[in-house]
């Protein structure tokens, strides 16, 4: 279970409006790397993790990216307050507004509600710690589009703060691999799904030697 | 008071995040001596800022130990409201 805190993770405090910059900033709220996708994505896996450390790295990855879910919506929020339709539609938010009005929806950058058919939970947790480590590089090179589009440092520092943290949460999950990988020996994991000779047999046909 | 409380809250924060990184390394690090002891300080820390906010302004988890009248977990400023 979860117990709120009043706090954010990290402080946020911009004082001048950019709806411009709030459009695409939302991605990271509701978009294909964004930090509901994370959350989503390390919460539903931390099921089928087979050691200690990995599930702990799991749960808690997780539950960190639903403190930055918060800091980006914040952002967003902050960037939009009391903006009027008009400016709004200016700044390429008319669509948005038409739908939401001021309200912080999980969309991506180009408008496209959230799925989670931006995650995968595969029961295979050498495969989830590798889509993970991919995950924490599209985040962070997000972060750096982002970073590259704003010019407020109001805007700047606590983008800063979360490209950081993809960062330590790649390294965290390549340590969990490692682990995983460890503990579970590489040929006996495979044993169990699919069988020796049928991964023989699917090895043959890939190489064409199969009649 | 709003400076006060505001920074009050942010040195909160800090420790807070420094324990979160700590927990996060320890997870994958579970035997190294040095970072529990660091991880203990800044919870411990935490804690004691977090009893002194609690008492001059009011309840950070709703299970805040010092429960008043009227209900205070309701009053603002949330945290995506300091602006
Ligand atoms: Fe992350």
């Amino acid at each position: 279970m979860w117990i709120y805190e009043k706090k954010l993770e990290y402080p946020v405090k911009i004082k001048n409006k950019n709806p411009k910059m709030a459009k695409y900033i939302i991605t990271q709220y509701g978009g294909p790397d964004g930090e509901l996708a994370a959350s989503l994505r390390y919460l539903s896996q931390r099921f089928s993790m087979p050691t200690e450390e990995a599930k702990a790295i799991l749960n808690d990855i997780g539950t960190e990216e639903l403190a930055h879910l918060e800091i980006v919506g914040t952002m967003v929020f902050q960037l939009t307050k009391g903006v009027p339709p008009d400016v709004l539609e200016k700044m390429g938010l008319g669509a948005y507004y038409s739908d939401h009005d001021h309200a912080v929806y999980p969309v991506s950058a180009s408008g496209v509600p959230f799925t989670a058919a931006y995650i995968q939970s595969k029961g295979d947790p050498i495969a989830d710690l590798h889509e993970n480590l991919a995950a924490e590089q599209k985040a962070r090179a997000t972060y750096e589009n982002l970073i590259n589009l704003a010019d407020d440092p109001d805007v700047i520092d606590p983008l800063r703060f979360l490209r950081a943290r993809e960062i330590v949460h790649f390294q965290r999950f390549g340590e969990a691999l490692g682990i995983v990988q460890e503990k579970l020996g590489q040929k006996k994991f495979y044993m169990s799904k699919p069988k020796e000779e049928k991964l023989a047999e699917s090895n043959k046909e890939a190489y064409g030697l199969k009649k | 008071m709003v400076k006060e409380r505001e920074k009050l809250l942010r040195e909160i924060m800090a420790y807070d995040f420094a324990a979160i990184d700590m927990q996060l390394y320890l997870n994958t690090h579970p035997h190294d001596v040095r970072a529990i002891s660091l991880h203990n300080c800044y919870v411990n820390r935490s804690r004691i800022l977090k009893d002194m906010y609690e008492r001059l302004y009011g309840p950070l988890t709703a299970s805040s130990p010092y429960p008043r009248y009227p209900w205070k977990w309701i009053e603002s400023p949330w945290p995506w409201e300091y602006q």
